[in-house]
């Protein structure tokens, strides 16, 4: 039995394009909503951390609406930047983000909130401005909350199934990511190559968690100097 | 010389008061603000580095203007010439002894100066460890010298001892004086010890709800009645114990707990908690010194 690796391929592809635009963007999100005293945070925070509890069929749903060539957003994507993303590649990664972007700013945030004060002030009381104070002492001190950040998007993105089918379809090469593509085989009763994926999904998910698990645990004694 | 008049609203867990401070800071010593916890002391350090911002006031330092609400002047910490020590010392985690310091001193840091301050605290074999390897009268003196790298008009000291054990306090506290008298510089020093302030500053503001009771030297505070033929002791009433027609009163005086014999009439309004004089009248007393 020969093994289609494509689907895995992708979802590697997609994983990876996520949590690198999660990086870029949840990092400034979660410092945003740490430090903020904007009276109405918890506004932002609830919609962020929407995708934890809606079901991504949901979520799906909308975005479909939203990213339609009939919808204004999706006309206005297409006639201005000729880009269409239902049934894309990017329109799977565009999806992605928004799903997994609580995975990414909690921790992180949760991270910044837990240093003490007196690190901030006493940076600025040596003269580095906000941006030296968050680049050079804050995030180095964090490593452990990015890494879990990291992970944890990754993680929930390869798990990904209902908002990939909703807004990417199943496009074998294009949209169909492993967990599709064990759904896929199972509908066809195509059971050994089921077997296969799922295994396959399994074992990679947990040496991932595991590789984490034990590089934090390095990360926190370096930080605590035990 | 430093001139502070600001007012800043405090809220405290169990009351509101207001902070209303007008004074001036002579330069180049060390002047102590004490008083009681909530009385405002660290909101007046931090106003002063620009961490806090009061409702109304000014601060201007050696002639230069750091904060005029009138004028909506206010220098962020970041411009203004000062160096701050944390009760918690606040040391980065992640750098040793060097980086803490360097990265204080910034890219064009005078490396010399440095390697003074750390010959002064006699830290200069511990430049490799990070904070979390050295005890706390180590990380404090790396505290120390790290708000003085940058050569700052103003020191800010934060309770600086209050979080070491009794002989690292007195180590540090005689330190801290010949450091001072050596760089010459500004100090403010937040304590409620009142033998911290008594032997580091020469110059004392007393504070309670916000407001200075008391400012001048600290003998005048605190060793007024010492010289006469009393001596005097405060403390707190422990318990209060009938013994027959009399009660003996337990009082808890630094580490010392006394057993005063009192009347009815002594203790009549005497609680757990109060605090109390105790005063005898002495015509010799003797000093003694204690083993270790």
């Amino acid at each position: 039995m020969s093994i289609d690796w494509q689907p895995f391929l992708l979802t590697l592809q997609l994983a990876l394009a996520t949590t690198l635009i999660l990086f870029v963007i949840g990092i400034p999100l979660a410092a945003f909503l740490a430090f903020t005293r904007f009276r109405f945070k918890a506004i932002p925070e609830a919609i962020i951390g929407l995708p934890l509890v809606l079901p991504p069929s949901v979520l799906g749903f909308y975005l479909l609406l939203l990213l339609s060539p009939a919808s204004v957003f999706g006309h206005w994507l297409d006639t201005w930047f000729n880009v269409r993303l239902l049934f894309t590649f990017w329109g799977l990664v565009a999806g992605s983000v928004i799903y997994s972007l609580p995975f990414m700013v909690q921790p992180v945030q949760a991270g910044l909130q837990s240093l003490p004060l007196s690190l901030r002030h006493a940076s600025y009381t040596l003269g580095k401005s906000r941006w030296q104070t968050f680049i050079h002492v804050l995030l180095p001190n964090i490593k452990p909350s990015l890494i879990t950040g990291i992970v944890l998007s990754f993680a929930h993105t390869i798990g990904e199934f209902g908002l990939v089918l909703m807004i990417g379809g199943n496009l074998p090469g294009k949209t169909q990511t492993a967990s599709i593509a064990i759904y896929d085989e199972v509908e066809s009763l195509n059971y050994a190559t089921a077997h296969v994926y799922a295994a396959i999904l399994l074992l990679f998910s947990f040496a991932i968690l595991l590789l984490v698990y034990s590089i934090r645990k390095k990360l926190q004694g370096s930080i605590t100097g035990l | 010389m430093i001139r502070i008049n600001i007012t800043k609203q405090l809220r405290l867990a169990h009351e509101n008061t207001q902070l209303s401070i007008g004074t001036t800071i002579p330069s180049n010593t060390i002047t102590a603000i004490y008083g009681p916890s909530g009385a405002g002391k660290t909101t007046l350090l931090k106003i002063l580095a620009g961490l806090v911002q009061p409702e109304q006031g000014a601060v201007e330092v050696n002639g230069r203007i750091w904060l005029d609400t009138a004028r909506r002047v206010c220098l962020p910490p970041q411009q203004r010439s000062i160096g701050f020590v944390f009760q918690e010392y606040a040391l980065f985690p992640h750098m040793t002894v060097q980086q803490n310091l360097q990265f204080a001193a910034g890219k064009n840091g005078d490396k010399s100066y440095i390697d003074k301050l750390l010959h002064l605290v006699k830290m200069e074999a511990f430049i490799h460890a990070k904070p979390s390897q050295l005890s706390g009268g180590q990380q404090q003196r790396i505290a120390l010298i790290r708000a003085l790298v940058r050569k700052p008009q103003l020191l800010l000291l934060d309770e600086p001892l209050s979080a070491l054990d009794d002989a690292m306090r007195h180590e540090l506290r005689t330190e801290l004086y010949h450091i001072q008298q050596q760089l010459q510089i500004t100090t403010l020093l937040v304590s409620h010890d009142i033998s911290e302030v008594y032997t580091l500053a020469s110059n004392l503001i007393h504070l309670e709800h916000g407001k200075v009771v008391f400012q001048g030297e600290p003998q005048q505070l605190f060793g007024a009645a010492s010289l006469s033929s009393t001596l005097q002791l405060t403390g707190e009433v422990l318990q209060v114990i009938p013994d027959g027609a009399i009660y003996t009163v337990e009082v808890l005086t630094g580490k010392n707990i006394i057993r005063v014999t009192a009347g009815e009439h002594d203790i009549a309004k005497l609680q757990t908690g109060d605090k109390v004089c105790l005063f005898v009248k002495a015509y010799t007393i003797a000093l003694k010194k204690m083993n270790g």
